[in-house]
Order: structure tokens, then C-alpha cells, then sequence
């Protein structure tokens, strides 16, 4: 198999491992904000990136991040990139529009962004962000772009020149076969994001990193089919709980079973 | 008006059957929706069908008093009872409806993206609640930042297409209304050039089911799940004994599935399954705002945890804080002892 050229799309999130009192809501701008919980590489994009890197182990080839925020922290990138990319196109704009009501207009930007970085083989993206849980940017690239997509994809064999994927459905394992130019899209099905060497990180500082503008791409956002955002509210999921003890906890297990069938619960 | 000025109009249901048992029960969920919120639009609600099953399903979903629409010699998305973005695209184009649905299971939630693009329309994905306010407008809620907060939004132009979640929609009572007509399509009218797999450029090489373990998780009154805390296969071994008898289904936090202890289908939360059982019995599990979303309207939550601050209690109605180990068995006996009294 020829070396394959890699796109891996990743967003910045704030931390979803955060505890549910870290999010707060402002009425007046709408938005969700964090409150001391750092951003990180949307989990499920560094599943992407962590099958890109496997894929390039293959085939050879080089990776591309791309990514697009208001803004972007470098710290976090570099942390990525040190695992295995090659460069990064960032579309950094206080303009962008990366939130709830962003719809298919991330979709838009990317895959113009995608056009200018030109020849690829294979784009890989995570099925959903932490933070708008849309789940429409990855699918919807591959329909803009016109590109095969294949997703829920665990793993990449090359068997007789051909890219087969293994995809992990709720109820079955399947292989496809693809030919580049694909997408591919996954999530914890790829397992985890390797680590970075210290001296990786190091390395990765030198290495390209292009940032572009909205208006570098010359695509009106407003131009995406839209929803607007009427409200945002925090779920109160919080009810009492009646602790049950006991000496030990087969005990206060023995009482669990008791009370819950005493309150006709089982 | 904004539906009238591309002229679509009406609910379209894209519903998905399962092969001899036809429709699913979120099939007839989706059907309760959409002829709820068409008729709220004063609007018509179509739900369509194709694929192993669909016969069957179709004689359902028009007993539930729905319009409904089998596509005839359209594939099925792979082993699914989904229909493809490819056969509803066109289906799309010719009837024009205003709000397109599908459940939010897979492959209908990737299948619901692919159509709203074809389209060139909005979507949005994992509705757990839908409104029709000042007669004309469609309200969506959905839940954003892993379930920590709920985003409601009004699309702004239409065609719009949404999944909503399992148990959002309430299906209709068989029989209490008019039989609905059944309109038969054929798919080479709707695909002249043919479909599909050459079309998406993608192959399927080979296909292995994996086994299930019975009860199905979404429709179990009770479900027994494990977390990390379960620490292996064995832990999860323990969990389907207490399952068994209480006649319900294991589900899992993703960490176990992640390591291969539990099947990837017995994950619940936002990116699982989304299940409101009577009983939830969740061992050795944090409570992580992602696990939540998924379960937090079951009946009855009972935590088992070691951590006397796990988050998880804050959402329980019964806690016990304790090593699994010690207080599962002790349990899982009491209750088989309690069951054995009873005859
Ligand atoms: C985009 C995204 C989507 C996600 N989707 C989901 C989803 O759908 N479902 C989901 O579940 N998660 C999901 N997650 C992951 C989620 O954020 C948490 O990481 C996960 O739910 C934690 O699982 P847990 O509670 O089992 O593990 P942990 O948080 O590690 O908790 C383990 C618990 O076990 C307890 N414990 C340990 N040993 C014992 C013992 N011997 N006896 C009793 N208690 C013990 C500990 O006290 C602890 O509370 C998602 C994350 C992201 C970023």
C-alpha cells in the first residue's frame, strides 16, 4: 500500500471529566461556562488521532491536525501533536462558531479547510464533541467532501494492498473495505490516546503549525442551515438518598434487600 | 411562514424494524410523536418503512393510526431494519415534509446526519423533548456538555431533521384510532440509478454477530449495572447472577466495555443506551455527568459504592456505601432467600 496522507479534525473541549458543579450557565451571552476546568483534546478525537497514528505505523505517510476554535491552547495541541502528528492547520477566530447552536456550519469551515490543505487520503474525526454532543461535524464533512465514510472504525489492516476496517457495532463486528479518499470515524473503539515521551513534546514544538482565518477561507457561516439557541438550563437529577448500614457490608447489604422489598421497590 | 415558504410540510418518521418481530417499540414511540406533533402543526405524519420486517411493521405502525409508507425492494441499512439516507433522501425530495425523525440508536442517528446533509438541511441529534409552540414553531430540547446542561432550540429553517432518544415519544394504544393507509413505493422509483454500497464507496467484507445476553437492556424493568469498581470479568459474572434473578439485564458504565468485561451493547449514557427501568442498581459506579444522562429517570436508583462521596449517591434513592464484594452476594442471597419464602 502506498503511504497514506492522514487528516485527523480534533476539537478543543473543556475537561467532560469535570464534576457537574464546575458548569454554569450565563443567561446573558448563553453559553456554558467552565469554572477552573481546563481545556483538553475532545476524547473521542483523540481516539482518532491515536488509529491515525496506527494507520500511519501501516503505511507510512504523515498526519495532519486540524482544528478550529475561538481560540486554541497551544499547551494542549503540542500534548497531541507529541504523540504522533506531523503538523497542524488551526482556524483560529474569536468568530467561529464552535458552540451549541453551531450546526452545520463547523461542518462548512472544516471542509473548506480540508479543500486548502489539499490531497489526503483519509480523514479521520471522533463521532461526537464532549461539549455540543452534536455528533453531525465528521459524518457531514464526508458528505460535503463527497468521500466515502466509514464509521464506529476499531481498527485498519492492509491486506493484499487493500484498506480493510474493522468496524464495532452494538451487536456485531464488521470488516469493510475502502479506497482512499475515505473518512473514517470512531471513538473509544480505537482505544486509548498514547502517551507522549517528555522529549516528544520537545520535538513537537518545531513542528508546523499554519493558522488561518475565516476569512482566509472565504466561507460565509451564516450561510449553513441554522437553529437558534431559545435557552439553556442544568438538569436537576438530585434526589434523597436513604444510606443503609450495617456491621459489615454483607450486612447492610442483607438490609438493602430487605428494605427494598419491604417498600414493594422489588 | 417559514415551512410554507419552501414549501414542506408535515412529520416524516424514518422507523426501524426488527426482521420477524417487526416494528420496535421505539418504531411505535416515534409514531405516538410524530402524530402528536403533526397534529399540534395541523399538519400530516407519514412514518416509512423498507427492509426484512417492514411488511409486518408496516400493518402495525398504520394499526397505530398512522399514514405510513413501505418502500418496496429498498435495502436496509446492514442488518438493521434502518432505512438508508439513500433511500430517504429522495423519499425526502418528493414529499417535502417539513420535520424528518429518527431514533436515536444506531446506525438511525448516522443514517438522520447523512440525510440532513444530502438535504442541505439542519439537524439535530439526541432530542429528549419536542414542542410545538405559537402554533407554527418546532422547539427541541437536547442535552449538551455531556447532560450537564439542556440546550432547547427552534430550527430556523426546514426541512429540519432530528433522533429523538428512546422513551421520549409515547406509543399510541393499538386499535383506538382509524387504521392508517398504507402507501407502497417502489424503491427503483425512488433510486432510478440504483443503491447504495458502490455509491458510499464502502464494501462490507464480512459481518459477526455478537452474542447478546438475553433481556433486552432498554426494555428491562430492571437493569444491574457495573463500573470500573467491577475490576474485571468475574465482578460482572456476580452482576448477571443478581440479574437473573431479578429478571433484568446487566448494563455497564463504558469503562468495563472499554476493557472488554462487559459487551460494548450494555453501555449506558450518552453515547449508550438510554434506559428509564423501574429499578437501577448501579455498582461500583462514580455517577460521572455522561453515565447519567443515560438512566437518571428510572424508577428507583440504588447505589453501591465504597467512596461515601461518590456523586452517584447524590442521585440515588437507596445507597450503601461498601466494598461490592462483600455487600453483592450478601444481597443477591437475601433476595433469592426472600424469593424462595415466597413460593
Ligand atoms: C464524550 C464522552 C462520552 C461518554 N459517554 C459515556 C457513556 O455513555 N456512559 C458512561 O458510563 N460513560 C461515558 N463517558 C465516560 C464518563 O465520563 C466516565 O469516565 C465514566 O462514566 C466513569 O465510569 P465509572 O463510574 O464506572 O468509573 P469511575 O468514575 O472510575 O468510578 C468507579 C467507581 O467505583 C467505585 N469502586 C471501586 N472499587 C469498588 C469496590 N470494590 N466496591 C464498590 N465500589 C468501588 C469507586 O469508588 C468509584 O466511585 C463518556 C465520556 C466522554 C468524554
Amino acid at each position: 500500500m502506498e503511504e497514506l496522507d492522514i487528516i485527523v479534525c480534533a476539537k478543543q473541549v473543556p475537561d467532560p471529566e469535570a464534576p457537574p458543579s464546575s458548569f454554569s450557565i450565563d443567561r446573558e451571552s448563553m453559553s456554558v461556562v467552565p469554572h477552573g476546568v481546563p481545556p483538553v483534546t475532545n476524547p473521542f478525537d483523540e481516539n482518532a488521532l491515536e488509529l491515525a497514528i496506527r494507520i500511519r505505523e501501516l503505511t507510512g505517510g504523515t498526519i495532519t491536525m486540524l482544528s478550529m476554535g475561538k481560540s486554541i491552547s497551544r499547551a494542549v495541541l503540542l500534548k497531541a501533536m507529541a504523540t504522533g502528528a506531523d503538523r497542524a492547520v488551526l482556524i483560529e477566530d474569536p468568530a467561529a462558531e464552535v458552540g451549541p447552536a453551531a450546526g452545520s456550519a463547523t461542518a462548512r469551515v472544516l471542509a473548506e479547510a480540508v479543500l486548502r490543505i489539499g490531497r489526503f487520503d483519509l480523514l479521520l474525526a471522533g463521532r461526537q464533541a464532549a461539549d455540543t454532543n452534536s455528533g453531525q461535524v465528521a459524518i457531514g464533512l464526508s458528505v460535503l467532501l463527497g468521500i466515502p465514510c466509514v464509521t464506529r472504525a476499531s481498527s485498519v489492516e492492509v491486506r493484499d494492498g487493500r484498506l480493510l476496517v474493522e468496524r464495532t457495532l452494538p451487536d456485531s463486528l464488521e470488516v469493510v473495505e475502502v479506497s482512499p479518499p475515505a473518512a473514517l470515524i470512531t471513538g473509544p473503539e480505537a482505544g486509548d490516546l498514547r502517551y507522549p515521551k517528555i522529549a516528544d513534546i520537545k520535538a513537537a514544538k518545531g513542528r508546523p503549525c499554519e493558522v488561518l482565518h475565516l476569512a482566509d477561507l472565504g466561507v460565509e457561516q451564516s450561510g449553513a442551515p441554522r437553529v437558534r439557541l431559545l435557552d439553556l438550563t442544568q438538569p436537576v437529577r438530585e434526589r434523597r438518598c436513604r444510606m443503609v448500614d450495617g456491621e459489615s457490608g454483607a450486612e447492610a447489604g442483607e438490609r438493602l434487600a430487605a428494605l427494598l422489598q419491604g417498600k414493594g421497590v422489588i | 411562514m417559514k415551512g410554507e415558504l419552501n414549501g414542506s410540510s408535515g412529520v416524516m418518521v424514518f422507523a426501524q424494524c426488527s426482521g420477524e418481530k417487526g416494528m420496535n417499540r421505539l418504531a411505535g414511540e416515534l409514531a405516538g410523536l410524530g402524530m402528536r406533533l403533526a397534529k399540534d402543526l395541523g399538519e400530516d405524519a407519514t412514518v416509512v418503512v423498507c427492509g426484512p420486517g417492514a411488511e409486518r411493521a408496516a400493518d402495525e405502525l398504520a394499526g397505530l393510526g398512522m399514514r405510513t409508507c413501505l418502500v418496496e425492494g429498498a435495502e436496509a441499512v446492514a442488518g438493521s431494519g434502518c432505512v438508508p439516507a439513500t433511500v430517504a433522501g429522495p423519499l425526502c425530495l418528493r414529499e417535502r415534509p417539513r420535520l424528518v425523525m429518527y431514533g436515536h440508536v444506531p446506525p438511525g442517528d448516522e443514517e438522520a446526519v447523512r440525510l440532513a446533509y444530502l438535504l442541505g438541511a439542519g439537524v439535530t441529534s439526541d432530542c429528549t423533548a419536542m414542542e410545538v409552540c405559537d402554533e407554527r414553531e418546532i422547539v427541541l430540547s437536547k442535552p449538551v456538555y455531556g447532560g450537564n446542561v439542556m440546550a432547547r432550540f427552534n430550527p430556523e429553517s426546514y426541512p429540519y431533521v432530528v433522533t429523538v432518544r428512546p422513551h421520549v415519544g409515547v406509543a399510541p394504544e393499538p386499535g383506538t384510532s382509524v387504521v392508517g393507509e398504507i402507501v407502497r413505493l417502489e424503491a427503483s422509483d425512488l433510486l432510478p440509478d440504483g443503491d447504495d454500497a458502490a455509491r458510499r464507496g464502502a464494501t462490507l467484507v464480512s459481518r459477526e454477530q455478537v452474542p447478546s445476553n438475553g433481556v433486552c437492556l432498554e426494555e428491562a424493568g430492571v437493569v444491574v449495572a457495573g463500573g470500573r469498581g467491577m475490576g474485571g470479568r468475574e465482578g460482572f459474572e456476580s452482576l448477571e447472577k443478581l440479574a437473573g434473578l431479578l429478571g433484568g439485564a446487566v448494563g455497564a458504565s463504558r469503562p468495563p466495555c472499554d476493557s472488554g468485561w462487559a459487551n460494548s451493547a450494555s453501555q449506558v449514557g450518552i453515547t449508550g443506551k438510554i434506559v428509564a427501568p423501574d429499578i437501577y442498581i448501579a455498582v461500583a459506579i462514580s455517577g460521572s455527568t455522561q453515565h447519567l444522562s443515560g438512566m437518571s429517570d428510572a424508577g428507583t436508583i440504588v447505589a453501591v459504592n465504597r467512596d461515601p462521596d461518590a456523586y452517584i449517591f447524590k442521585v440515588s434513592d437507596y445507597g450503601v456505601t461498601g466494598d461490592w464484594k462483600e455487600v453483592l452476594p450478601a444481597f443477591t442471597a437475601r433476595l433469592a432467600e426472600m424469593k424462595r419464602q415466597e413460593g
